[in-house]
């Protein structure tokens, strides 16, 4: 049904600038006790080239599993990915055999995780791990890859990479490691870099690093980036586009500065006025009441309702569509009528 | 702020850890978590503390609420030096100084019912009969927002929001005049946050209590604190009032941790000051500065001699040697 909302565009010129289309995507997770848990539940949005895309969420929106069902690695039984459709550069991914998929992890996409200890194999050196996807995925030979692994270090902001390579992950700090998953992820030139809370683990010097290290990367090489993050500074600091998530569904699509300006749905505008501002001074924050529903049990209507300050009847009888709004943004919320229309309450 | 009253006096206080040898390579042979920090926490005031990891903050707090002893120093309660009491003389204290904890899910004990949790501390007191403990319980849980069914629930029940009331709820069963938080909301989602910072400022004013407030995260600090000092490797920078240390930022460490933080408005875009790497080891710290190693202003001085904390205007004082006399002078 809300697909129409992506046929703007004839098909041809849809291919050509953007790099991922996700249509329609269901990720469900089938519980013990014979509940489903649909944590991603119709998501559909698509990257351009060159683009810096965040999806942003609290825990349990649904932001981590959108991106593993992008990399095809939803653990399976008790996860699925039911329905959906995951194009990249035209090519679906949710057609490929494992074999094939595992050519386009590494390759084609790269990864950045939180917890960049837990990500690195602490039995082996840095260099080794490096050199390790160079040879798998570059099909480069040792002493070639060696090199290019040195390389890559420099470029990532080590001074003495010739020492890094032979250091073990525990010798290095968070920050440290977090560079080196970089170099790791950008050792194959991916089209696409999804990272996944990259700098929660980090220090703010540390991550402002890092950030700037990834906008550097991302021009450098010409990737897209995926930027997946329950931080909204970080957002804004980064991202072109913002796609923000409340449970399994996305709820506001917008480009970055007007998504800050001027929040449509009600979600993002609470949770905007919610973080403490570092320029701003206020008495007392908004907070929004309640919690996030669980996944295995999402309200019949809209999945905000109960914590929404705008509520109406029908918003917890039905469930509001994704709607454009002012082309380049959309809206989940029964406030909004089509093209930017504002019906009330606000 | 001078004529405030002191409801705490922290002097000189210094919490050495020894190293393993053999297990940990090193030269020193001691961690400096924190060294020799000193400073004052007003009556009805919220001190904040910020710092990055290994900063110290955390090992300071505990020292403060006594799960911790120090290696040196002093800490004057309302005109008492607890810091050698031991733990029958620490009784009396106790139930002034409590603290929150970052883990909401790790602080409470999960096979103990919320009943339990927080009527503990009123059983152990012996003050009030099994009927009065009830209510007392039944009255805290409501002043952090929780209502009477949650006394027979276990805490994996809960969400972490209501997990961390639960701990605001324990902290205040003693009545307490001091509560230490760190990190009370760093596992929250950010919409719960603001919940449970709002919450933490209305009993402030209801119970009139006084916080240490230590964060990493410095739009919070800034948002509920009046004072904040900023740490780095174990020892104190920077500390005054809020608006003095975010508007007038004097150390290049705090104007660097400043400028670092991501923001949400794209009017007025800060310069970033990138610090060059990372902070250095607290068991191997520099000599002179502490920050020499990243500091953009750093000159020959920095390397050679510690600067002091110096007070300046309107109660903001700051360690280093760009804003020091040509010689020191303590």
């Amino acid at each position: 049904m809300q697909s129409q909302q992506i046929n703007k565009e004839p098909s041809t010129i849809d291919v050509n600038d953007s790099l991922l289309d996700v249509k329609g995507l269901k990720t469900y997770f089938y519980m013990r006790h014979g509940k489903t848990a649909k944590a991603v539940d119709d998501v559909s949005f698509s990257i351009n080239k060159g683009e810096t895309v965040a999806l942003v969420g609290e825990s349990g929106s649904g932001k981590s599993i959108t991106s593993l069902s992008i990399m095809r690695l939803i653990q399976s039984p008790p996860g699925k990915i039911v329905e959906g459709s995951i194009k990249l550069e035209g090519k679906e991914l949710l057609a490929l055999s494992e074999n094939e998929m595992s050519k386009v992890r590494g390759n084609e996409i790269g990864m950045i995780f939180q917890e960049p200890m837990t990500s690195l194999d602490p039995v082996f050196t840095i260099g080794s791990q490096i050199v390790e996807s160079l040879m798998k995925h570059k099909m480069m030979k040792k002493k070639e890859a060696y090199k290019q692994a040195i390389e890559l270090l420099k470029i990532v902001g080590f001074a003495r990479a010739e020492k890094i390579v032979k250091e073990f992950p525990h010798q290095l700090s968070g920050g440290m490691r977090q560079r080196v998953m970089i170099a790791i992820a950008l050792s194959c030139n991916p089209k696409l870099l999804i990272a996944d809370e990259p700098t929660t683990a980090l220090d703010v010097t540390i991550q402002a690093q890092i950030l700037n290290l990834m906008v550097d990367m991302k021009e450098r090489f010409g990737s897209s980036v995926l930027l997946i993050t329950h931080d909204l500074g970080v957002v804004a600091e980064v991202a072109n586009r913002v796609l923000v998530m409340y449970g399994g569904q996305i709820v506001e699509e917008a480009p970055v500065k007007d998504l800050f300006m001027d929040a449509k749905h009600p979600y993002t505008e609470a949770l905007l006025e919610s973080i403490p501002n570092i320029d701003e001074d206020v008495e007392r924050l908004e907070s929004i009441p309640g919690t996030v529903p669980p996944a295995h049990n999402f309200p019949q209507g809209c999945r905000f309702a109960d914590r929404c300050k705008y509520v109406m009847d029908i918003c917890r009888e039905e469930n509001p569509k994704l709607i454009e709004h002012n082309s380049n943004r959309k809206v989940r919320c029964f406030l909004y009528k089509e093209e930017g229309g504002f019906l009330s309450g606000g | 702020m001078g004529d405030k009253e002191k409801l705490l006096e922290i002097r000189n206080l210094k919490k050495y850890f020894p190293i393993k040898k053999g297990l940990i390579k090193g030269r020193g042979n001691q961690v400096k978590a924190v060294d020799d920090v000193s400073f004052n926490i007003y009556k009805g005031e919220t001190l904040g503390i910020v710092g990055e990891s290994g900063s110290g903050k955390s090992t300071l707090g505990r020292m403060i609420v006594r799960l911790m002893d120090a290696t040196e120093g002093e800490i004057v309660f309302e005109g008492t030096n607890i810091e050698h009491l031991g733990t029958r003389q620490m009784g009396a204290f106790r139930k002034e100084i409590q603290m929150v904890f970052q883990d909401p899910f790790a602080s409470l004990n999960p096979r103990m019912r919320v009943g339990q949790l927080i009527g503990e501390p009123i059983a152990i007191q012996k003050t009030f009969n099994k009927k009065e403990r009830a209510e007392k319980i039944i009255d805290i849980l409501g002043k952090v927002g929780l209502t009477a069914e949650a006394i027979t629930k276990f805490p994996h029940e809960f969400s972490g929001g209501q997990r961390q009331r639960i701990g605001i709820a324990r902290a205040l069963t003693m009545n307490p005049k001091f509560i230490a938080a760190d990190e009370p909301v760093s596992a929250l989602d950010v919409s719960v946050q603001s919940q449970v910072l709002n919450l933490m400022q209305d009993l402030q004013d209801e119970l009139n209590l006084t916080y240490l407030f230590i964060s990493h995260d410095l739009s919070v600090v800034k948002h509920i604190s009046d004072r904040v000092g900023v740490m780095y490797l174990g020892r104190i920078v920077e500390i005054g009032p809020k608006k003095n240390i975010y508007d007038n930022p004097m150390h290049p460490y705090t104007q660097a941790l400043l400028s670092s933080i991501p923001v949400t408005n794209f009017d007025g875009k800060r310069e970033k000051i990138y610090l060059k790497g990372e902070p250095p080891s607290p068991s191997d710290p520099p000599k002179g500065c502490a920050f020499h190693t990243r500091c953009p202003n750093a000159f020959n001085r920095c390397r050679i001699e510690r600067p002091e904390l110096i007070l300046h205007d309107d109660g903001q004082s700051v360690a280093c040697h760009l804003y020091s006399a040509p010689f020191t002078n303590v």
